[in-house]
């Protein structure tokens, strides 16, 4: 039954600049968020042969690659774990991390039909992208637990800070996205830049490498990139060989805070005339 | 009582006709990024891509709770661009509007649908996506699958569905959606005709008993007349009438850009059609001779219709028929000059025939009307599945003596012979 004159009272007007964020509308969207999530994790590996063992296979067969080039051929040095450990500790946010921001960039374009016929909140969709991964990530993290057993490694208790880092990872992702997935409605370009722009920030990450590589005066610059720390914690978290992580998380953090408020402001400006342009 | 639940007022939408063209590139924002200093504001040089079109207009309503009111107007006219804006899709250019309560947007059947997914699964994405509480759809599960009908196959993906089941279960979710504002597009444009009219019951339901605000867009007229005690006629992106329903809906068969305004000449040199081609239906035009419905057929009511045929060479047609569908294609009428035992001759060059239909019994709805042309040997010259699509008008008006109702396609006359 109608409630008598609701409190809900919806004005449309048309958009002026820079709009704040509507939190509290975003707040009230948890469900459908939720069944977001769970429509992207049952669509995933719908038709496919090996279902979500893909989540499993996709950072062990980058592992053996980069074993094989990194490891074996050109000898990187890393850091006194055996390389398959140290390629996959790595492998396994930044994968997550590469497929997150991927899918979340094109989570506009792909639901395009949602845009123009429905409204809900536009964030949800590279959100959900984002917390969809989550469970690939955690599939693949026991993998790597898996793998550590193999190699008769013991687990430090730093691994309880698993969350935090995963959460970093995530808002890396997203922030980037917010981005991307905006921009992408209105220039189908970002769609081709995506893939170079994973291949390059693989690079800009201690993924094949050691961090410990980086000379001295750059690191502060190198640290304002997330996924480094991410990629360095969980190394921390495996092995007590690892540094710990200090003054470049903080800056991880802070350069992730600043990009994900930005993002989200352009993103709410931008989402006004999605359905125009999709 | 009395209480406005949506106001607009002014409401304006803009669209640059680039944009109305497609997305753009990166690099083509670049180029124009580029040129921009050298090109002043509104003068004379600047490209086509700035031109603008207005989809909508200066358009103030005033809605009261508890109202069911019907959009009308042709196409292009702003409707779905007014529903659009109403429903937070896409932001006006101007003017403001406030709704007051939940408001429930239905512009297509099946909004959120995937076809990966079962039947279960997809009543929950689409209704929460149309604005439900899990709770909520919890609760109303059973009788959704029940008004939907698919009860075997709740668990089997949707893309196994027939296209009627599809539909469906789309709008079961819909229908049971039960927001204060309900605003609907055209959804009723599909599914069979039994499930079309429990779509409408369903519609009338929620409007009359739960007292719930609706607006509702349609090109049934039928429905439209059934459902609301108010509409609003838009052109070319204005709102030029409101008022009660049967007065607004004259006012839109009269109107002359109706797709196939009755009296007119309708060209169809490019509608699909097979046949030998030696003679050919290029143009058509029907009317009543009823002037209270605009020229518009209505049931029991005459109909004629003219013909322009094209002729390659001389020759004979012993059957020429004008044929009426429902809009799934099945034939009602066929109307064959075989059956008169007229045959035509006729010589090379364009022809005008025209025939009369004394009592058309075809209840108010859409139609479309196809033709035929076939010579003595069974030849087929030309043959037209569908040429246009024709209304026949249930008018409430004075004169025409009949309400729209919702009994089957075909009209009949009845006595009463005997009451105890």
């Amino acid at each position: 039954m109608p409630q008598p004159a609701s409190a809900t009272v919806t004005t449309i007007r048309p958009p002026k600049g820079w709009a704040p964020l509507d939190l509290r509308e975003f707040a009230g969207a948890h469900e459908l968020l939720y069944f977001l999530v769970l429509r992207s994790l049952k669509l995933r590996y719908k038709q496919t042969v090996l279902g979500a063992a893909w989540a499993v296979l996709q950072p062990l067969l980058t592992m053996a690659v980069f074993t094989v080039v990194f490891g074996r051929l050109a000898r990187l040095d890393s850091d006194g774990l055996p390389y398959p450990v140290f390629a996959l500790a790595a492998l396994v946010p930044w994968t997550y991390f590469a497929n997150a921001l991927a899918q979340a960039s094109n989570s506009l374009v792909e639901q395009h039909q949602l845009l123009t016929k429905v409204y809900f909140p536009r964030l949800l969709l590279p959100l959900a992208a984002v917390i969809a991964g989550l469970v690939d990530l955690a599939i693949s993290f026991i993998v790597l637990l898996v793998v550590l057993a193999w190699y008769g490694i013991t687990p430090t208790v730093q691994l309880v800070a698993v969350p935090a880092f995963a959460l970093l990872a995530a808002a890396s992702a997203l922030a980037p996205a917010l981005w991307l997935a905006a921009l992408n409605v209105r220039y189908r370009d970002v769609r081709h830049v995506i893939p170079f722009l994973v291949q390059i920030w693989l690079f800009a990450t201690p993924v094949v490498y050691s961090s410990t590589l980086v000379p001295e005066r750059w690191r502060p610059l190198y640290a304002l990139n997330p996924m480094g720390s991410v990629v360095d914690g969980f190394r921390w978290m495996i092995a007590p060989a690892g540094h710990a992580p200090g003054r470049e998380l903080a800056l991880a953090f802070a350069s992730v805070a600043i990009l994900l408020t930005a993002g989200l402001y352009f993103f709410r400006r931008m989402e006004r005339s999605f359905a125009d342009v999709v | 009582m009395g209480h406005a639940v949506i106001r607009a007022e002014r409401l304006g939408k803009q669209y640059r006709i680039s944009q109305v063209r497609g997305p753009r590139t990166l690099r083509e924002d670049l180029v124009d990024l580029a040129r921009a200093p050298f090109r002043r504001r509104g003068s004379a040089g600047a490209s086509a891509d700035d031109a603008t079109v207005w989809a909508l207009r200066e358009v103030s309503l005033e809605i009261q709770r508890g109202e069911v009111v019907g959009i009308i107007g042709g196409n292009g006219a702003g409707k779905s661009t007014l529903l659009k804006i109403l429903s937070r899709i896409v932001a006006p250019t101007e003017g403001w509007a406030q709704i007051e309560g939940r408001v429930g947007s239905l512009l297509e059947a099946g909004t959120g649908f995937h076809s990966e997914l079962t039947g279960r699964e997809n009543v929950y994405m689409s209704g929460a996506i149309l604005g439900m509480r899990k709770a909520e759809i919890d609760r109303k599960f059973d009788e959704i699958i029940a008004f939907a009908d698919v009860g075997p196959f709740l668990d089997t993906p949707v893309k196994r569905y027939s296209s009627g089941m599809q539909v469906r279960l789309a709008f079961a979710v819909a229908a049971h959606l039960e927001p204060e504002v309900l605003i609907v597009d055209e959804v009723l444009a599909v599914g069979d005709a039994e499930f079309q009219k429990k779509c409408l019951g369903r519609m009338q339901d929620v409007a009359r008993s739960d007292g719930r605000t609706v607006l509702f867009v349609s090109h049934n007229m039928d429905a439209v007349q059934r459902l609301c005690t108010r509409a609003v006629l838009l052109e070319r992106g204005r709102s030029i009438a409101a008022g009660a329903t049967p007065a607004i809906v004259a006012q839109y068969l009269a109107r002359d850009d109706a797709p196939s305004s009755s009296g007119a000449w309708i060209d169809l040199s490019s509608v699909e059609r097979t046949g030998t081609g030696v003679a050919r239906v290029v143009q058509a035009r029907y009317w009543s001779e009823d002037t209270v419905a605009g020229g518009h057929p209505y049931p029991d009511g005459p109909l004629t219709v003219g013909l322009t045929i094209e002729t390659a060479s001389a020759c004979t047609i012993p059957s020429l028929a004008v044929t009426l569908y429902d809009m799934l294609g099945t034939k009602l009428v066929n109307a064959d000059t075989i059956a008169a035992g007229r045959t035509l001759r006729l010589e090379p060059g364009e022809h005008r025939v025209t025939l009369r239909i004394p009592e058309l019994h075809l209840n108010p709805g859409v139609y479309r009307m196809g033709f035929w042309l076939a010579g003595p040997l069974g030849a087929i010259y030309d043959y037209v599945p569908i040429g246009f699509e024709l209304e026949v008008a249930g008018l409430q008006a004075p004169g025409l003596g009949r309400a729209p109702t919702d009994d089957g396609m075909v009209t009949c006359r009845l006595e009463l012979m005997d009451a105890d």
